[in-house]
């Protein structure tokens, strides 16, 4: 119980992880499987930030005066997390591009009917 | 069988991420140089928002290389989908309904405007260049939605994507020539909280953000376009 209200913000964040994972291996289609990568990608940087947090910190900006420095989160993986969003969405297209072009090469979007692939 | 194959691998990986993150506590600090950055920050590089001063500032190197990942993503993406260009050279802008259509026509200069303030104020306030650029973005995939077959002009944001990038890398060579290391920053520091402050930050955070915002709205305009 008390590894659960402790690390709850971790296991948020692998739940979501694990249900990517899931989705990318069990399911046929396409596009769920890259629905299943984009929810890796959410969880990878929710845990990234809660690693992050610092019990009772703040934002690390310090824009109003009067703000102390000691109370406040690490800024290092907030920094690489906004990056890693818009390099997720950019990646998100690209994989959804490919998917189009299966489909048109294709005909379908089911894994399993697609031949020629090796696993 | 799969499913169940599937299921019983994730357990094991489960089992072990969790053993491993019981070592891991939460909440308390764990780099020494996030406590550096918040504490010198802003007398190091002069911006008030920290993350601003880490991503541009401290590791301004590593988010050249993270835009070179989302240009080559747009590009890629263009690639894949150029076979598909069946542009009907004359399609008219239609409006999808009236309502709509003056909705989005009220909002679209309002989103520019937020988006355009968000990645000026990045050093100062929340927000910054990736942000505003995906506002920016959404403007456009608000336009896209609201009024069908009216796009932006390929050439105009191609231009701006490029000079983004190349204000970003020509801003890095000067602090080569002018300071001592790649990216330096060579311009007064300012008053820190002021709208002119932190030298070359909020001039890099205004070019990825015009970079960020016409490579989004590119890659939205690709896939809107061309996979129809």
């Amino acid at each position: 119980m008390n590894f659960l209200s402790e690390y709850i913000y971790y296991i948020g964040a692998f739940s979501l992880i694990f249900i990517g994972l899931y989705i990318v291996l069990i399911k046929k289609n396409l596009i769920k499987v890259i629905i299943g990568l984009s929810i890796i990608d959410t969880g990878i940087n929710l845990f990234l930030v809660s690693l992050g947090y610092i019990t009772g910190g703040t934002a690390p900006i310090f824009s109003k005066s009067g703000l102390k420095s000691d109370n406040m989160v690490d800024p290092v993986p907030q920094a690489l997390v906004l990056t890693a969003i818009v390099i997720g969405v950019a990646v998100l297209a690209l994989a959804l591009a490919l998917a189009i072009k299966l489909y048109k090469h294709y005909g379908t979007l089911n894994l399993r009917k697609i031949k020629e692939q090796k696993w | 069988m799969r499913k169940l194959i599937g299921i019983i691998l994730l357990l094991i990986i489960a089992g072990g991420i969790t053993l491993s993150l019981k070592e891991i506590p939460f909440g308390i600090p764990k780099t020494k140089i996030g406590e550096h950055f918040i504490k010198k920050g802003i007398e190091e590089t002069g911006a008030t928002n920290i993350v601003t001063s880490v991503v541009v500032g401290y590791r301004g190197f590593d988010t050249l290389g993270e835009i070179t990942v989302l240009f080559t993503a747009a590009i890629g993406l263009g690639a894949l989908l150029s076979i598909y260009r069946k542009r009907k050279a004359d399609r008219k802008a239609e409006p999808v309904s009236l309502i709509v259509y003056t909705g989005c026509r009220f909002l679209f200069p309002i989103l520019l405007l937020v988006g355009t303030y968000i990645f000026i104020h990045g050093h100062l306030t929340p927000g910054g260049g990736f942000q505003g650029g995906a506002i920016i973005a959404s403007a456009f995939l608000l336009m896209y939605l609201g009024c069908e077959g009216k796009r932006i002009n390929d050439k105009v944001s191609t231009v701006i994507e490029v000079l983004g990038g190349l204000t970003f890398v020509a801003l890095g060579i000067a602090g080569l020539i002018l300071g001592k290391d790649f990216l330096f920053n060579f311009l007064p520091k300012g008053e820190p909280a002021t709208l002119l402050s932190a030298g070359i930050i909020p001039v890099i955070y205004i070019a990825i953000g015009l970079k960020v915002g016409s490579e989004l709205a590119g890659i939205i305009d690709n896939l809107i376009e061309k996979s129809q």
